[in-house]
């Protein structure tokens, strides 16, 4: 072993943190998927409580369902936080992209698969036009996108035409939202995501051992999978006992897990937390900034536009209101509120799924109890509160701590 | 002074920022295993020079030639691909990023695999070359994994240089690498800036501290009002005489120019 790799080695065992510097970094946030986990049970054991259908598998999988299209926007949200952006326009762009699939499949008999294509085109191109005018006149993107937000709800009015509300009828479409797979094949499924998973860890382990990077923590790698094991065990088990495993969450899963893949392992990735963290220093390391940011409010654009394909087959149909009332805020809220800092260059696509769990509980337990919407807007308003508080400070503590 | 043809060589070269004058007919040339400091006062045109080399502001007029060949130099990317790497004073890192992401940032290593954009990022790769280059370098920092923002300034000014190193450049340019250092860390910076040139690179250091100019430079270079304004070699020559030349005051600047004028022609 050279002297390189000995001081290496070294400094890895320095690296594990001890169990105050733990608890410093959940408060701090770098931890902050454990303190969303914390929250989740909290929020649960509340519901429990009041009404025990909250965590019957029923209810579970309703939940399940609920937050596919929420999660699906927050995914490309996610994306444009990381660049210390804002998407307003992703609500209407959801609903104005599920109208054109309505349109094109209803009225213009288009093959269903051909009309979610174009739903999703039209979600690309408006996301590719408006982070071409935000980078191109260095607009602010909150301004282009709450343009966007009243021209694509506008669309949504125009493209419904008279009636307003397209029943969708075409099972290709409506199946997305209300397939069940069989016990075998969520097995199947289990199976397969705890599989890669393992083999992923286990390849990067042996990978870093070879190379002498001597990263001794083993145990916490098995810990990391039995936890994954577990959680895809008990929540196929759950969903199970009920329907199925529904298409709709393999869906949402495969995107997050792809588009996390995409954000941390790949070098887009890489560039679009270092144009958030510091553009300029992107910029004089050679990185294209611009088509960075189109690219990534590309990706807003498409992820809300798939995501409203998943709403209008959930519910059969479009409407005027496709897109519309809070899914906007709470597609935003979500990542936020899961630890996705507003300011850029901090989060993980994770929280999308994590944010849309925590609010889709809220607004699910709160339905249970028959509480009025004015309870649940005023309840997730404080939650969102809450939790960009506890991003500011925990921003606050790592400058105050020399981190900027 | 190096011997030989010069690796970088500027030659009339003026910049114009509306009504200013930034810089005017500026002839400045870096050679192989020698430290230029450049010094002048505040908008004495330091930055900006370093930007015509770097790419990131085109001169108005002048011609850049880099190893006898002459080149345009029409952004970043072109300067590196040159072979100069450019260290900027504040700008240079991204500090949500760990040491190892911002090292290759802009140059990521992947792995092999279909298309461009699904490739994954060979961390083990970088993560390996990273502790190579700093272990030759003698840089120490704590973990390579820790991010930018929690090192302190002198090891952040070392991973900025370091990282100007990985793409294998010819010429560094040093933009204020010892502002806002403790007196150690300042050191630890001027140590690896002789390391530098033991690489045979060319290194431009800007700074304002005399002091520090002279613990490292071959050659001082002075720029005043956009104009050069003196070239000394650093043991043949003082501070007053340098302070003299970026002031204005005082003939010793003036003559010494003269004199070196004589001694190239």
């Amino acid at each position: 072993m050279s002297a390189a790799e000995a001081a290496t080695a070294e400094e890895t065992n320095e690296r594990r943190p001890t169990t105050g510097e733990t608890v410093r970094r959940i408060v701090q946030g770098d931890l902050s998927s454990v303190r969303v986990v914390l929250g989740l049970v909290v929020i649960a054991v509340i519901f429990q409580v009041q009404e025990d259908r909250f965590l019957s598998a029923e209810n579970l999988t309703n939940l399940m369902l609920q937050i596919t299209t929420i999660g699906l926007i927050s995914v490309g949200v996610v994306y444009v936080l990381l660049l210390g952006e804002i998407d307003l326009s992703v609500g209407a762009v959801s609903g104005l992209s599920a109208a054109v699939m309505a349109v094109l499949s209803v009225n213009h008999g288009w093959n269903a698969y051909l009309a979610i294509a174009a739903a999703v085109l039209c979600g690309a191109a408006i996301g590719c036009l408006q982070g071409s005018l935000f980078s191109r006149f260095v607009v602010p993107s909150f301004v282009v996108t709450l343009a966007g937000l009243l021209a694509w709800e506008g669309a949504l009015l125009q493209v419904l035409g008279k009636t307003g509300s397209l029943n969708i009828n075409d099972p290709k479409i409506t199946g997305l939202a209300n397939i069940f797979y069989s016990d075998t094949v969520g097995w199947i499924f289990a199976a397969v995501i705890i599989g890669a998973y393992g083999a992923a860890l286990a390849v990067g382990y042996r990978r870093r051992v070879a190379a002498g990077l001597g990263d001794t923590n083993a145990i916490s790698q098995i810990v990391r999978f039995v936890l994954l094991a577990a959680i895809v065990i008990a929540a196929v088990a759950i969903l199970n006992s009920d329907r199925g495993v529904p298409l709709a969450v393999m869906i949402l899963l495969a995107f997050v897990v792809g588009m996390e893949y995409v954000a941390k392992q790949t070098t887009f990735g890489r560039h679009v937390f270092a144009v958030g963290g510091n553009a300029e220093a992107a910029r004089r390391a050679g990185i294209h900034v611009n088509r960075v940011r189109i690219a990534v409010f590309t990706i807003a654009g498409t992820m809300a536009a798939i995501g409203g394909v998943m709403a209008a087959s959930r519910l059969f149909a479009v409407n005027q209101n496709s897109g519309g009332n809070e899914l906007l805020l709470l597609a935003i809220a979500g990542p936020v509120i899961a630890g996705t800092s507003l300011f850029g260059g901090r989060g993980s696509v994770w929280t999308a799924l994590l944010g849309a769990l925590v609010i889709g509980s809220i607004s699910n337990g709160m339905d249970l109890l028959s509480l009025s919407s004015a309870v649940k807007l005023m309840v997730t308003g404080g939650v969102l509160l809450l939790a960009v508080l506890v991003d500011a400070v925990a921003r606050q503590q790592r400058q105050t701590s020399g981190r900027v | 002074m190096a011997d030989g043809a010069p690796l970088l060589e500027l030659e009339g070269v003026s910049k114009r920022f509306g009504p200013v004058q930034a810089l005017d007919r500026v002839d400045f040339a870096v050679h192989a295993r020698e430290v230029i400091g450049l010094v002048g006062d505040n908008g004495a045109g330091k930055s900006t020079l370093v930007k015509a080399i770097a790419g990131i502001h085109s001169p108005d007029e002048g011609t850049i030639r880099f190893e006898g060949e002459e080149v345009r130099i029409k952004g970043p990317q072109d300067a590196t691909e040159l072979g100069i790497a450019t260290v900027y004073q504040d700008l240079a890192l991204c500090d949500n990023l760990d040491v190892v992401a911002n090292l290759f940032l802009g140059r990521e290593q992947v792995s092999a695999g279909p298309g461009q954009v699904s490739r994954q990022l060979d961390e083990v790769k970088m993560e390996h070359e990273t502790a190579d280059l700093l272990s030759n370098l003698a840089v120490t920092i704590p973990s390579l994994r820790s991010e930018v923002g929690t090192l302190s300034g002198g090891q952040r000014q070392q991973v900025a240089v370091a990282r100007s190193l990985l793409g294998d450049p010819k010429v560094v340019l040093l933009d204020e690498p010892t502002a806002a250092l403790g007196v150690p860390q300042t050191k630890q910076v001027l140590e690896l800036i002789r390391r530098l040139r033991e690489r045979d690179l060319g290194v431009v250091v800007i700074s304002h501290n005399l002091a520090d100019v002279f613990a490292v430079a071959d050659r001082v270079f002075v720029l005043r009002l956009g104009r050069a304004a003196g070239e000394f070699k650093a043991e043949e020559t003082t501070e007053e005489h340098v302070v003299g030349a970026i002031t204005g005051l005082g003939d010793n600047g003036e003559r010494n120019q003269h004199g070196e004028e004589g001694e190239k022609s």
